[in-house]
């Protein structure tokens, strides 16, 4: 089975439709052609294909397992729902994956230092991680203000041998990460892979974070079909960047199944603090790619909100923007407090913790569910496990 | 075709840009250039407009006003700053036209917009690329708009004769040289080192060869930026192509001297001056 079931889009570009491309300084260009080139190298390669799969199995320990959620169908009353359980892969989340699959490829272009960006620390650790067991130099770029929220996740890249480099521009978070790390490639591009969190960023990063990531959707198809003999009839992911539910849409792409993107819309779409790009903004260039952007009137880019840290990204994957646009997938957004309950939902039916990014995903589903048929089945993709979100929701919900 | 009225379009009552005409006198005078740059509307435009035309006085030949943007991932500390200031002072793209219109009636040196994509593509190209070429804009640089990306906002702007200005940096394979030599209009922005914008001591390793490199790949002046604050560099520089662009330097001075517009103009006319004598005295 190669890497991935879908080779149409992008274009050699870069371009999903009108979304997508290559919108960096010249000075990276030749390193993203570079990359794209090892990348293609690499993916007609057997032996890449073959350690990339054993890692999966014996590293990260997939396949994932897909599990039916007995209690949670009773309770919601519609939809069979199964669980795709990232949250159990090593790290607790999907993330792993595509720093795998980019370790790898760093490994096989001979770099031998890395950086990458991270938000609430979870691709950070991941990136720490795979860096860690291949022996690779790592430095992680990360907001003042995240390190203060995430102390948790600093420990464990430090503990890794990470270096965590505190970025104080801007509002010191994801996306000042993210400009910093480009700074930092800029300025290193000779000796240094760039390995980038999610399916956004210039061309070739969201489809090759895709590409690592549809092992989830690959393996959930295969899964249910052995369990039901049968496809979904709907599939839910958060989006925050978009790499989970990207990986686990992907190779449903050409099926009769719909998939339903979910985004944070914080304190309400109305009141201007959510991260619900998709839903609520208009087309723009950040980081390299064309996609849906929150940004102002004069095409300033505005500050995210969630009570998800994994989910406060004024930007998102162009491929979604190009699935939004297409129809080929629904992107709907749920608040922080709706979250919060199905992040109670599912750990008191199923116990089960998902992370807060994650609950959204739940979250929809509570209210999509009841509306469906008992002989339906429905997918969420539970994309990490919810240990991280504890000392905040324990101070939000005020348990002692 | 636009009205060539002077002081209003791009081009002089020749019909030619305002670059390709002082690019011209200074290769006829056998000259190097000096490119100023400062962020527009730090601290606010009537500033701006005044350290224009100071810097033009001090000898600037051509002049890049910033545009400031949320995410300035090509940039260093210095301009980051200075596009947070300008940006809290409520600076807009909209606001810059403005200032570059009012301008024109106060001067003619060549007036360049360097800005992220996201503002113009926002703004609307077409609607863009007329309201720069009406303001008196004569050229745009755009950092993160290779020449891949580059169609669309070029098919606006030739029309209007408003020059967008390709990078070309020591990483550009001779294949990229070459698709950018071709495409340059005005000059080519050689990047004289991997990295962002800001100061940085001595001539970057490499360079002559990398200038070299582009001299073969294009028929139209180069300028050389990134990482060139003081004199001796740009007396350096200036040696290795047709005109070096200073900016974190000289925005540095109005951040220090933001307090004192007087000392500001002073300070930043001063440095202007001292490098254009530097790169005055270069064969």
């Amino acid at each position: 089975m190669s890497l991935t079931t879908k080779i149409e889009l992008p274009d050699a570009g870069g371009h999903f439709g009108a979304f997508g491309g290559q919108f960096v300084p010249e000075t990276l260009m030749p390193a993203l052609d570079e990359l794209t080139r090892a990348y293609s190298e690499a993916r007609q390669d057997p032996a890449f294909d073959e350690e990339f799969r054993y890692y999966l199995k014996h590293y990260v320990g997939r396949p994932s397992p897909l599990y039916f959620a007995e209690r949670l169908t009773r309770r919601l009353g519609g939809a069979r729902i199964y669980l795709k359980r990232e949250d159990l892969n090593h790290t607790g989340a999907h993330k792993i994956n595509n720093t795998l699959g980019q370790a790898l490829l760093a490994k096989r272009m001979g770099k031998r230092r890395v950086i990458a960006e991270t938000g609430a620390g979870q691709h950070g650790v991941a990136a720490a991680t795979t860096a860690a067991m291949f022996d690779m130099e790592c430095a992680v770029f990360m907001g003042e203000e995240d390190i203060r929220r995430q102390e948790l996740n600093v420990f464990r890249m430090r503990l890794l041998g990470a270096e965590v480099v505190p970025v104080t521009s801007g509002n010191r978070t994801l996306k000042d990460a993210m400009n910093e790390a480009m700074r930092d490639w800029v300025t290193n591009v000779r000796n240094t892979y760039y390995l980038l969190g999610t399916v956004g960023g210039p061309h070739p990063y969201p489809m090759m974070v895709r590409d690592f990531q549809s092992v989830i959707g690959v393996e959930a198809r295969a899964q249910l079909l052995e369990q039901e003999g049968r496809l979904p009839d709907c599939i839910v992911a958060c989006v925050g960047g978009g790499s989970n539910s990207m990986g686990i849409f992907h190779p449903f792409l050409d099926d009769p199944v719909r998939l339903i993107g979910v985004e944070a819309a914080g304190q309400g779409i109305a009141t201007g603090q959510h991260a619900a790009t998709l839903t609520a903004g208009q087309v723009g260039v950040l980081h390299g790619a064309l996609s849906y952007l929150l940004q102002d009137p004069h095409g300033q880019v505005v500050e995210a909100y969630s009570i998800s840290a994994g989910l406060d990204y004024p930007g998102v994957g162009p491929e979604h923007s190009y699935l939004k646009d297409s129809g080929r997938a629904e992107y709907v957004a749920v608040t922080d407090s709706e979250a919060l309950e199905a992040f109670q939902l599912l750990s008191r039916t199923e116990g089960i913790l998902p992370a807060l990014e994650s609950a959204h995903a739940v979250a929809y589903a509570v209210k999509l569910v009841p509306g469906m048929d008992s002989d339906q089945i429905m997918i969420i993709n539970i994309s990490g496990r919810g240990d991280k979100d504890v000392p905040a929701i324990t101070q939000i919900l005020g348990v002692k | 075709m636009l009205p060539a009225e002077p002081g209003m379009t791009p081009v002089d009552s020749a019909g030619c840009n305002r670059i390709d005409v002082v690019f011209d006198r200074l290769r006829r005078g056998g000259r190097k250039g000096l490119i100023a740059y400062i962020t527009a509307g730090d601290p606010g435009y009537d500033t701006t407009a005044e350290l224009v035309l100071a810097m033009e006085r001090a000898g600037a030949d051509l002049i890049e006003l910033g545009v400031p943007f949320s995410d300035p991932m090509a940039d260093g500390p210095v301009i980051q700053r200075a596009s947070l200031r300008s940006l809290a002072g409520g600076t807009t793209l909209a606001g810059i036209l403005g200032l570059v219109r009012s301008l024109r009636e106060r001067t003619s040196v060549p007036l360049l917009l360097m800005t992220y994509y996201n503002p113009v593509l926002h703004y609307g190209l077409a609607s863009f690329a007329a309201a720069a070429a009406a303001a008196g804009v004569d050229g745009l640089i755009i950092p993160d708009l290779p020449v891949e990306e580059s169609a669309p906002l070029l098919a606006e702007m030739h029309p209007c004769h408003v020059h967008l200005i390709p990078f070309a940096a020591p990483t550009s394979t001779p294949q990229r040289l070459d698709r950018i030599g071709r495409l340059a209009g005005g000059f080519v922005y050689c990047v004289s080192l991997t990295g962002v914008t800001g100061a940085r001591e001595g001539l970057p390793p490499g360079i002559e060869e990398f200038m070299e490199r582009a001299r073969a790949c294009t028929t139209q002046p180069l300028a050389i930026g990134f990482g060139i604050s003081s004199p001796g560099q740009a007396a350096l520089m200036a040696q290795l192509g047709d005109a070096v662009i200073v900016g974190s330097a000289i925005v540095s001075l109005v951040e220090q001297y933001a307090a004192d517009r007087e000392q500001m103009l002073e300070r930043v006319a001063a440095l202007v001056g001292s490098l254009k004598q530097a790169i005055s005295r270069v064969d």
